[in-house]
């Protein structure tokens, strides 16, 4: 059945049954592929996009919970969000593939939180798994991209 | 071939040839006795152009690098690049890197002979390779330059991808030569650089070419494929190992809108479906029957108490299972006196968990060909095992090969498990029709090819000054290459590289030891550091305790036992790890450190590892590491490694346990397989040894030093020894 989404700022119609998790309806319906498959119960964070802001795991909500909210994913920050500018400065991806997740989970907590403790950093990232081990990056990313962002 | 070295050698460079051919051979993809590359590359038809398969140059003097490598996170496309751009003076912000196609002849990994990547090898065999092909499209340039200038070659320079002759004030950038320089004949032996002469190499000027798309979403990995007409598969699997399909029902399965069709396959059932939802929810409804006569029927538990009896000389061995000695001197036997120390340590399976689940595209009975799009680890492996299913040529198999969401050597099987599922379904969809296969993450945990559950027991005597003077080791654990076209005529020295080899049993009179490789129906697999996952713990935990029975400090310990094995590079990074971590300083308060020191893959690695002890588990601050890879190409890269690898082995330090009981995989996703998350994770400091030797492994050195290290600080903090890995058991 066609469902309506806002996704990064545009109204999208996609076909899909009511109980289908948000993140095969973005990568399969929608073409947006940078949100990532880990592990289909919210454990891993590879799948992590904005619902209205707050930091969701698209691979657990259905898509018909999500009625009037506005749904942010990688692709949707624009390539040079200051988050995606102090990953590429400090060389933080290693595989990639857990990384979109990685920077979806760090734009929700400068967004709320701009100079983020390195407690407060862990609290937000803990979500995120990735295997790579480029953990030590990501919280310097972090905290590169909220200097920039107060700046 | 084994990984032992002579470590005088070693340390002049000697023998590092050799050591890293020996553990490319023994961890990575390899494949003596399945025919030469040259036959293996028949029916491919890969363009080759005027630079030769790995450089291309565009019109207006952009240069692409070929990666005969995957990159699954190890930087390939930092280190291959800059090895290519040093030698043509390219402008390295115009090199980009595009992944080469699968072509066993020209892109075989020149230590494995074969394409494929393993044994932290990607730099190493690239070394010489690219810096000649670079240097040859170098003096293609100075070669037409010449020519058109009339004036002489040897006065010709390049720079950042201009070449220039200062006497006559005449420039040209590649762009422009392009067409000259592709009609010179490339030398054969190119004059290469001195490494006093490189400007790009060893400079933090060489940093990842894809950091952009991967941090955009836009990198494309195999789960992000989209094809005209693509098609989702998901399979029903075995709920034990060695089961199998004996009837299934999909009338349900069927109904489920979006189901293409069910496909029986030799690894389960497949449903291939529009999308991947569509398919999830039609394996749901599907009802398949198990014949599980031949299941394993053994458990983790069980495995591990066999080994300890086996280990302990108690109760009888399996026919045809015998011990194998990897190292022995002198005559353990005869005994002696002196100060008796006896462990035995136990780790267990362990799933490579790769954030992006196996996954494949392949195309099948099409005019097309057989084609996979695919993040293939080994394309001439893949190439094989598809051969012999679609039945073709291997060579004439193309692979697209994309960036990995990771592998730690889980990519790279001498069945291509996943390969082979997906070329299956794909075969009987036909008509060329794209097939993805996408493995939940249920699925990946549940095929296996784990590290093998294994067993140490050491017996060691002290002599009167509390080094070691006899060492009675034994290991027990599965082979990873039995049953493979490089099974070992002798032993298998992947299971015991490490430990055989150590400079500490170089170090000991009297050495005994030996391995016993049991047979089980559970697929084992290299992982990140291969057999130094529990070696390194096993032989740098075995010394602090040593050490501290001996009165001793563990630095000044090692470096005694070094001494005496003659491991200079061992004492090398060990000294900067000490003086950079101020071993000889008192540690902050609530703080005890830890060392270890391993050679894995041709590099050694020094760590100190700075723990405090919180509500009972320890938790890992700084960690300041040494490391000897010979030439350092990308200093920045070789710190991700460092800090990576040093994750990957602290999480099977603290968290990682794969269980299985009566052959059926217990833990099944990231809820009851804990891994090592973002609060837990150390700050690594990386320091790098000054060499001019060739390069050696960086990808997996890193990762088996961390575990004794935390277990050396916990010594130190508790007085408790560590005998069994993970130390947090979930």
């Amino acid at each position: 059945m066609a469902t309506s989404l806002e996704i990064n700022g545009r109204m999208v119609q996609v076909e899909a049954a009511p109980d289908t998790p948000l993140l095969w309806v973005l990568r399969d319906e929608a073409g947006l592929t940078g949100s990532k498959y880990g592990c289909g119960v919210g454990q891993c964070g590879a799948c992590t996009v904005l619902a209205d802001g707050a930091p969701v795991r698209s691979c657990s909500l259905p898509v018909s919970a999500l009625a009037g909210i506005k749904i942010t994913t990688i692709e949707g920050l624009g390539g040079t969000h200051p988050v995606q500018e102090a990953w590429v400065k400090l060389d933080v991806p290693q595989c990639g593939y857990c990384q979109s997740g990685q920077i979806m989970s760090a734009v929700a907590l400068l967004a709320g939180n701009a100079s983020p403790t390195d407690a407060d950093i862990d609290a937000a990232m803990d979500g995120n798994i990735c295997r790579c081990g480029a953990y030590q990056r990501i919280r310097a990313a972090i905290r590169e991209a909220a200097v920039q962002s107060r700046a | 071939m084994n990984a032992h070295v002579d470590q005088d050698a070693a340390r002049t460079g000697a023998t590092r040839r050799e050591l890293v051919v020996g553990t490319a051979l023994v961890s990575g993809a390899l494949l003596v006795g399945c025919g030469p590359a040259d036959l293996l590359s028949v029916g491919a038809k890969t363009e080759v152009g005027a630079f030769g398969p790995f450089i291309r140059i565009a019109a207006d003097g952009a240069v692409t690098v070929f990666n005969k490598h995957i990159e699954f996170g190890q930087g390939t496309h930092a280190g291959l690049a800059a090895i290519v751009a040093e030698e043509l003076d390219a402008d390295w912000s115009r090199v980009s890197v595009e992944q080469a196609p699968a072509n066993a002849k020209l892109y075989a990994n020149t230590l494995i002979g074969v394409q494929g990547t393993g044994g932290s090898t990607a730099i190493p065999n690239s070394w010489m390779q690219l810096r000649k092909a670079g240097a040859a499209a170098r003096a293609m340039f100075t070669g037409a330059a010449a020519a058109a200038w009339k004036v002489p070659e040897a006065e010709i320079t390049v720079k950042d991808g201009v070449v220039s002759h200062t006497a006559s004030g005449k420039s040209a950038g590649f762009g422009e030569l392009l067409e000259a320089a592709s009609e010179i004949a490339p030398p054969e032996e190119p004059k290469l650089k001195s490494h006093a002469d490189f400007t790009l190499i060893g400079t933090d000027r060489v940093r990842r070419k894809d950091s952009r798309a991967k941090s955009t979403g836009e990198a494309r990995f195999t789960q992000d494929v989209k094809m005209e007409g693509l098609l989702t598969a998901v399979v029903a699997h075995a709920p034990r190992f060695g089961a199998k399909v004996s009837g299934f029902d999909d009338a349900e399965a069927r109904k489920v809108a979006g189901v293409v069709d069910v496909i029986e396959i030799p690894t389960g059932v497949a449903v291939v479906a529009r999308s991947t939802w569509a398919a999830l929810q039609g394996r749901n409804a599907l009802k398949v029957t198990w014949d599980e006569s031949k299941a394993e029927p053994l458990g983790s538990a069980e495995i591990e108490a066999k080994y300890a009896e086996w280990a302990a000389g108690k109760g009888a061995l399996p026919d045809k299972l015998k011990w194998e000695t990897f190292e022995t001197r002198g005559d353990a036997a005869a005994g002696g006196e002196g100060e008796v120390f006896e462990a035995t340590y136990d780790f267990p399976f362990l799933a490579h968990a790769t954030m992006e689940p196996m996954n494949c595209v392949a195309q099948v009975g099409g005019k097309g060909g057989v084609k996979l799009t695919v993040a293939s680890q080994s394309p001439t492996l893949d190439q094989m095992n598809t051969a012999r299913i679609a039945m073709t040529l291997p060579g004439s198999v193309q692979i697209e090969n994309l960036f990995a969401g990771g592998s730690f050597g889980r990519r790279a099987n001498f069945q291509s498990d996943f390969v082979a599922e997906c070329v299956h379904i794909a075969k009987k969809v036909g008509k060329g029709t794209p097939v993805k296969l996408v493995w939940t993450r249920e699925d990946d945990m549940m095929a296996g090819y784990f590290r093998p559950l294994t067993h140490h027991r050491l017996k060691v005597r002290l002599d009167k000054d509390g080094f070691p003077a006899a060492w009675t080791h034994r290991v027990v654990t599965q082979s990873l290459m039995k049953g493979s076209p490089m099974a070992p005529k002798g032993i298998d020295s992947s299971t015991v590289e490490g430990a055989m080899g150590s400079p500490y049993l170089k170090a000991t009179p009297v050495v005994d030891g030996q391995v016993l490789m049991p047979e089980l129906g559970i697929p084992v697999l290299w992982w990140r550091s291969v057999g130094s996952t529990h070696t390194a713990f096993v032989m740098e935990h075995t010394i602090d305790q040593l050490a501290l029975k001996a009165g001793k400090d563990p630095v000044a310990y090692r470096l005694a036992l070094f001494e005496k094995a003659g491991a200079g590079r061992h004492i090398a990074v060990l000294k900067l790890a000490a003086e950079k971590a101020g071993w000889d300083k008192p540690a902050p308060a609530g703080v005890t450190r830890g060392v270890a020191v391993h050679e894995s893959f041709g590099s050694v690695v020094a760590q100190i590892a700075e723990v405090r002890i919180v509500d009972g588990v320890p938790k890992v601050g700084r960690v300041v590491s040494a490391i000897d890879c010979g030439t350092a190409i990308s200093p920045n890269q070789i710190a991700a490694q460092v800090e990576g690898g040093t994750c990957y082995g602290l999480s099977a330090t603290l968290h990682d346990e794969m269980v299985v009981k009566a052959g059926a995989v217990e833990r099944q996703n990231f809820d009851t397989y804990p891994v090592l998350r973002n609060s837990e994770a150390p700050t690594v400091e990386t320091h790098i040894l000054p060499s001019t030797n060739p390069p050696s492994g960086v990808g997996e050195p890193g990762t088996p030093v961390i575990g004794p290290a935390v277990a050396n600080a916990v010594l130190a903090a508790t007085g408790k020894a560590t005998f069994r890995l993970p130390m947090i058991r979930a």
